[in-house]
Formats: structure tokens, C-alpha cells, sequence
């Protein structure tokens, strides 16, 4: 019965939806006040039924309702309560029903913080979110829906996929949801501004704090799913360009774009076609990522035939929400008028460069993506495409991004001059080269041109953008004062591009330097590697909940002092006979130490996989400084003296144009 | 029912190919130059039946399988290139993360070139007659 108040209640919520983008949105066309005012109690009362019906799936999970068969299928009365929890979001119609509540939070807090905004602009951004919530409640009810029943009721769950089985993959699918669907703010705000006509920049300065917010989840969400295939799947990697993987980070390459081009919109007019072009293609990305993950084409264009309806509902929406905005685009952007002018050298140019090579960085994902399931496709065969490729094309196009990110954060807006500008950049340069170089040889012994190239590049980064900050107080008589009234994206943007670096450094020392061996290694064995030895204390049987494991105690020595002691275990979970390894790692910050217990080889021995992992923590480290960078930027005061002037604001709006 | 029977039949597979293949003994190289290849070549090159992962990273009986045939090609001198050849011809291209370059891939190969030579030709073109258009104000 209780699952069928979940269903209803999704329907309720579809009921809600549509309230709420259709009265919305007229009233906004015809002036309606009364038709406005729906938006805020529609869109609370569909989340209100959202998350009745996200609830009720919590509780069938926790209480094991096995007559459901997507808890049937994802769980087990053995399973760990905090994962009976997470495989909610386990499998497909419970992710896609956490889709929908995370789009409903975004728009409630759109309803909460949005109280400067304009009446008939705030009932179009919430419009259009309730048009993308029609969109997903109806996918959801007609070809996914979580509370189907299933006779006979099996005795017990088929289990949580092991792999899904880890505090990491608790919070890592709604931390990354929340970024997708983040940007579905940024496009709200975008077709409200092309459904008003009135494209001027004031848009463009409301929505930046709401789509940083969404960059901010959407790279902690990376950051985290990284982090965990480096410690879960116990092969030391952190990265595949796996197709999960690379539909995430499409829309993160579109989204830092549109982060900078909203900058530039918001503070000097222009680009305004443009970022609403970004904010467009972010949110179809996220889409499309929504699309290659649940169609089933990722594994076999095969595997989408064979069950089409869910992948075609999605590229239909994919299309209406496309095709239409892009239609009310090619209606509404000749009329824009481009605000300043500015020449080629100028910091303008450079953030236009910033744009177009994330735009190519992400056609580049995208390509090597769909490529093989167009080839096979079209019945030419069946393509790998995998990290040699992406490796080989995508480190092109950073280069030149790279170099351009120092160049544009120390140049002037408009114009600037080129040999000032060489004069000022000429000792960073010469620096950066020194001391990379410098570095390069001293510390490596092989792949030195690479690693040179990876630290000159990080310094340039932050060498330049220490500069900025040089430049803006090297005149002023108190500096710690005119540090104090620099504004806090300035900063932002600083610990945001130093994060850069750091995520460069890291990914280029742990990708050149990384070492590993395989051993055959029996209790007592003592195994020198990379400067330490390992020394096998105990192999022993260890049960968990729902799985039995072997456990390989070794000791780390260097110098004859104990560094630590891993413990790595090689499970087979009982229900799903699937074997996991438990790798142990010794984080740290130039270096990790990481053991990943094999298989049997003989009654004593196992086989035993060693690696060192210099800086590898930089890489996640980088993306957590990314984040703060944007959160500094959200915390700008430029937002918040604005609400303190809502009131006004509000009863301006009175009077509507 | 079906799929008790799916699991019943997927652990059976499991199981018997398990213990057919008790084979994750480590390879051994006297000469570094074809140790580096062997890592080098297992990074590059599919594990079928896995989802999405390289023989390196891979414990399926199928990859365990691979990497030793891998190791006695080395051992007994063949080239990269031999090696390479004899999996697609086995397996065919799908089994190679590097794609070659042929008449079905040179669009993989060079579109994001292309698409960075049209991306900047156009912004620099767009850069050019806007500043032209209309003097700087200041």
C-alpha cells in the first residue's frame, strides 16, 4: 500500500509541475500577478511530493520490502542498513527519482533566495525548471518507475552491486547530481531572459552565484567519484575517460566556460549570446549525460536496441529542450546589442579564448565518447576509444589555455599594451622556466621533458595570478588594507586557478612517475620497492556482513623505522559472487603507498600488487581549492547587498514592464 | 524466478572459470626495456568481456590469460607492432584503446584540430571587426 502512495504522490508531483510552469509563464507573458504568484507554492508542493515519494523509497529500502522489485533487485536483508540507505540511488529509477528531488530542491531554493529577482523574471525561471521537471516525472512514470510491485516476492534481495557497497559511493552520486542539475538553474535564468527579450546584463549577475554554486558541486562530485575508483576498484587509477566518467565531465568543461564568459557578460556587456549559448549547452550535456548512462548505448549501441523506450524518451527530451531553446534563441539574440568594444589584446579576448577551448576540450570528450557507437552504428565495426587517445589530443588544447590564463589575468579590460605587457610577464616566465626546469632535473630521473613541462605550466598558472594580486596593491600605502577591500571573487579566482596548478602538478607527477610491481609474496616475505620494504606479517580469513575476505597485513619499512601497516583485503561477496578488493593505502602528501591484495597462487603464496603514487593527492587537493575558489566567489559582496536592497527592489517590481 | 536463475547460471560461470584459471602469477622481466613494454602494451589494450577496463586493470580469467600470452611474445622477441597485429587479428581493432588511423578513424584523429583551428580562426575573425566596427570608448 505504502509503495503505492509513493507512485500517487510522484503523479501529485507531476500534477504540481505542471502548474507550475504553465501559470507561471503565462502570467509572466500577460502580466498576470495572480498567475505569477503560483510559481513559489507550486514548485514547494511539488517538492513537497517529491520527496514524500523519495521517503517512501528510503523506507522500503530500510524495512526490506522485497515486493518492490527495484528494492528486490538492489538489496538485501543482509546489506548493511547506511547501504540499504544509498542503493536508492543504487540502479537507474531510484538515481533518476533522486534526479528529480535534487531538481526540486534547486528550484525551491531558487523560491527562497531569490527574493530580489524581479516577480515576472523569478516566474520564469521557475517555469522553466517545472517544464524540465514534467519532463523527467514523465519519463519516470511511463518507462521507470521505482515502486513496481513484483509477484512472486522473493524470499531475498539480489544484493547492492559490491562496488556501490562504500561510504565514497554514498555521497558521491547526489553530490555529482547536484551539479548536473545545478546548471538547470543557469538554464532557467537563461530562456527566462530570452523569453523576456530583454537581454541586458542584469541576468547574467543573478545567475552567476546559482550556476557557481552548481560548478562548485559538480567538481567536488568529480573530485569524489576519482577519489573513489583510486581506492575501490584497487588498481590505483583515478581517472579512465570511461564513458560514466567523460558525461560528467562534459558539462564541467562547458560549465567553468560559462562561469568565466558570465564574468565578462555581468561586468563589461559583453559575450551575451554567447553565455546564453554556454548555459544552453551545459544543461543539454547534462542531459546527455543522463542519456549515455541509463540508455544502456554505453555498453552496446546493441544493448540500446533491445530496449530502446527509455533512451529514445530521453534524446526526445534532449531534442524539445534543445530544439526549442535554440528556436527562441534564433528569435531573440540579432536583437541584442553587444556592449564594449575591445581590441585584440585585451583580457576580454582572452576569456573569449577560455571559452572556445573548453567548447573544443569538450567536442574532444564528446568525440572520442560517441565515436565507437556511431562506427558501429553505421556497421563499420566495432572501436575502442580509450585513455592513449583522450591523453593524446586533450593535453594539445590545454597547453594553449594554459598559456592563455596567465596572459588574460594580467591583462587590462579593453586594451592593453603589448610591450608593457611582455615586461611584466617576462620575469614570471623566466621564472616559472628556471625553477621548473630546475626542478625537473633535480628530482627526476626519466620522463624529465614531460614533468618540466606539467611544473612550468603550474607555476606559470600561479606565478601570474600572485601577480595580479601583486599588481592591484604594489602602489597603495597600506597593503594589508588594500588587500582587505580587494573583493572576495578576486579571490576566488585566485585559490580557483592555484588550484589549477596543484591539480596539474598532480596529474603530472603521479601519471610520469608512478611505479608498481607484482609479486608473488608468502607470510614472512620481505619485498623491497621504491625505497621501503614490505614485509608480509599475516594472511588471514575475515567475515563481514555480507562477505568473506582474506586479509594481508603488511608492514612499510624504510630506514628500518615502521612507516605503517596496510591492511588489504580480497572479498567475495556471498550473494552476487563477486570478488572486490579492499586496497590499503598510506596517504600522503608527496606520496601514497598503495597495496591491492591479488589471488591465491598455492596454498601459501597470493599474489601482490605494490604502488607508489607520488602527488597523487594533488590532483583531488586541486579540485578541492577549485571549489573553495568558487565558494569565495559565491560569497562576493556584490551578491549580498543586493538582498540587503531587496525590499526596494520588490516594490519597484510592483510596476510591471 | 528468472533471476534467481540468472544468478544461479552467472555464479556457476563464475566459479568453473574461476578455478580453470588460478593464474594471477606474477611475470618477471631480466630486461627493463621489455618490462616497460609489457606495462606499456597491457595499459593500451581491452579487456573483453570486462565493462570498461584495461588488462592491467583487470583480474577477469580472460585478462589474466592475455597478459602471460602478452609476456611470452616479449620473451621470445617479438615486436610492438607483431604483438599488436596478432591481437586484432584475433580480436580485431576493438581490443586496441589507441585506435589506428585508417579511413574509418581520421575524423576521430584530427576533428579536435579541426575544431581548434575553426574555433580560433572564427573568434579572432569576431575579435577583429568588433573592434573595428566602433572606436574604443573609455
Amino acid at each position: 500500500m505504502i509503495a503505492e502512495l509513493g507512485h500517487f504522490s510522484l503523479v501529485l508531483a507531476l500534477a504540481m509541475a505542471i502548474i507550475q510552469s504553465t501559470f507561471p509563464i503565462m502570467g509572466a507573458a500577460m502580466g498576470n500577478l495572480t498567475y505569477m504568484s503560483l510559481a513559489r507554492p507550486a514548485a514547494r508542493l511539488q517538492f513537497l511530493f517529491v520527496s514524500i515519494s523519495f521517503g517512501i523509497l528510503v523506507y522500503s529500502f530500510l524495512i526490506n520490502d522485497f515486493s518492490i522489485s527495484y528494492v528486490a533487485n538492489n538489496s538485501n536483508t543482509l546489506l548493511p542498513w547506511i547501504y540499504r540507505f544509498s542503493a536508492v540511488w543504487g540502479a537507474h529509477e531510484g538515481s533518476l527519482l533522486l534526479w528529480i528531488l535534487i531538481l526540486s530542491i534547486w528550484t525551491i531554493a531558487v523560491t527562497y533566495f531569490s527574493h530580489r529577482l524581479p516577480e515576472y523574471f523569478l516566474s520564469r525561471v521557475i517555469g522553466v525548471m517545472g517544464l524540465v521537471s514534467i519532463g523527467f516525472l514523465l519519463f519516470m512514470l511511463f518507462t521507470s518507475n521505482p515502486f513496481e510491485r513484483i509477484f512472486p516476492i522473493p524470499l531475498d534481495g539480489a544484493d547492492l552491486n559490491p562496488l556501490l557497497q562504500d561510504p565514497g559511493l554514498i555521497i558521491h552520486p547526489p553530490i555529482l547530481y547536484m551539479g548536473y542539475v545545478g546548471f538547470s538553474v543557469a538554464f532557467g535564468f537563461a530562456i527566462a531572459a530570452l523569453l523576456g527579450g530583454n537581454l541586458d546584463t542584469t541576468w547574467a549577475r543573478w545567475s552567476r552565484p546559482w550556476t557557481l554554486l552548481a560548478w562548485i558541486f559538480l567538481t567536488i562530485g568529480i573530485a569524489l567519484g576519482s577519489w573513489w575508483a583510486y581506492y575501490e576498484l584497487g588498481w590505483g587509477g583515478w581517472w579512465f575517460w570511461d564513458p560514466v566518467e567523460n558525461a560528467s565531465f562534459m558539462p564541467w568543461l562547458i560549465g567553468t566556460a560559462l562561469i568565466h564568459s558570465l564574468a565578462a557578460t555581468d561586468k563589461r556587456e559583453i559575450f551575451k549570446n554567447w553565455t546564453i549559448l554556454l548555459a544552453i549547452c551545459a544543461f543539454a550535456l547534462s542531459l546527455l549525460g543522463t542519456f549515455l548512462v541509463r540508455s544502456g548505448v554505453i555498453t552496446s549501441v546493441h544493448a540500446f536496441a533491445t530496449d530502446p523506450t527509455r533512451g529514445i524518451f530521453i534524446l526526445a527530451l534532449l531534442a524539445i529542450f534543445v530544439g526549442g531553446s535554440l528556436v527562441l534563441y534564433a528569435f531573440r539574440a540579432p536583437s541584442t546589442k553587444s556592449g564594449g568594444k575591445f581590441k585584440l589584446l585585451s583580457r576580454e579576448t582572452f576569456l573569449l579564448f577560455n571559452s572556445i577551448l573548453f567548447l573544443v576540450a569538450m567536442l574532444t570528450v564528446l568525440l572520442g565518447t560517441i565515436y565507437p557507437l556511431i562506427i558501429e552504428a553505421l556497421n563499420l565495426g566495432k572501436l575502442s576509444v580509450g585513455a592513449p587517445y583522450f591523453n593524446a589530443v586533450f593535453v594539445p588544447i590545454m597547453a594553449p589555455l594554459i598559456i592563455f590564463l596567465g596572459l588574460g589575468v594580467l591583462t587590462k579590460w579593453k586594451q592593453d599594451d603589448f610591450s608593457l605587457l611582455l615586461k611584466q610577464l617576462r620575469n614570471l616566465l623566466i621564472a616559472s622556466l628556471f625553477i621548473g626546469i630546475s626542478i625537473g632535473l633535480i628530482f627526476f630521473e626519466n620522463n624529465q621533458l614531460k614533468s618540466i613541462a606539467g611544473i612550468v605550466a603550474a607555476l606559470w598558472i600561479s606565478t601570474t595570478s600572485l601577480y595580479s594580486l601583486f599588481v592591484k596593491i604594489k602602489n597603495k600605502k597600506n597593503k594589508l588594507a588594500a588587500m582587505r577591500i580587494i573583493s572576495r571573487s578576486f579571490y576566488g579566482m585566485l585559490v580557483a586557478h592555484i588550484g589549477f596548478a596543484v591539480c596539474i602538478v598532480g596529474i603530472t607527477i603521479t601519471s610520469q612517475h608512478s611505479v608498481d610491481i607484482h609479486q608473488r609474496m608468502k607470510i614472512g616475505d620481505v619485498i623491497e620497492f621504491s625505497n621501503y620494504q614490505f614485509h608480509l606479517k599475516d594472511l588471514k580469513a575475515v567475515s563481514g556482513p555480507n562477505y568473506e575476505a582474506t586479509e594481508a597485513i603488511v608492514d612499510v619499512i624504510k630506514n628500518e623505522s615502521l612507516i605503517t601497516t596496510l591492511r588489504s583485503q580480497k572479498r567475495t561477496y556471498t550473494v552476487r559472487n563477486m570478488p572486490m578488493t579492499e586496497a590499503g593505502i598510506d596517504a600522503g602528501f608527496t606520496r601514497d603507498i598503495y597495496m591491492a591484495l591479488g589471488e591465491p597462487l598455492d596454498n601459501e603464496s597470493w599474489s601482490v600488487r605494490l604502488y607508489h603514487k607520488p602527488f597523487v593527492r594533488w590532483i583531488w587537493l586541486g579540485a578541492i581549492l577549485m571549489a573553495i575558489g568558487g565558494l569565495l566567489a559565491v560569497l562576493d559582496k556584490r551578491y549580498r547587498l543586493r538582498i540587503l536592497k531587496k525590499k526596494i527592489i520588490t516594490i519597484n517590481n510592483e510596476a510591471i514592464p | 524466478m528468472k533471476i534467481l536463475y540468472q544468478s544461479i547460471v552467472f555464479a556457476l560461470v563464475i566459479l568453473t572459470t574461476h578455478k580453470s584459471y588460478p593464474n594471477d602469477e606474477p611475470v618477471y622481466f631480466t630486461d627493463k626495456n621489455q618490462e616497460q613494454r609489457y606495462y606499456l602494451l597491457i595499459e593500451e589494450i581491452r579487456c573483453l568481456v570486462c565493462q570498461n577496463q584495461s588488462l592491467a586493470d583487470s583480474n577477469a580469467p580472460l585478462a589474466q590469460d592475455l597478459r602471460n600470452e602478452i609476456f611470452k611474445m616479449i620473451k621470445s622477441e617479438k615486436s610492438n607492432n607483431q604483438i599488436t597485429e596478432f591481437l586484432v587479428e584475433r580480436y580485431g581493432d576493438f581490443v586496441l584503446y589507441r585506435p589506428p588511423l585508417n579511413d574509418n578513424t581520421w575524423l576521430l584523429w584530427f576533428g579536435p584540430f579541426l575544431f581548434l583551428i575553426i574555433a580560433i580562426t572564427t573568434a579572432i575573425i569576431f575579435i577583429k571587426k568588433q573592434s573595428q566596427n566602433n572606436t574604443i570608448d573609455n
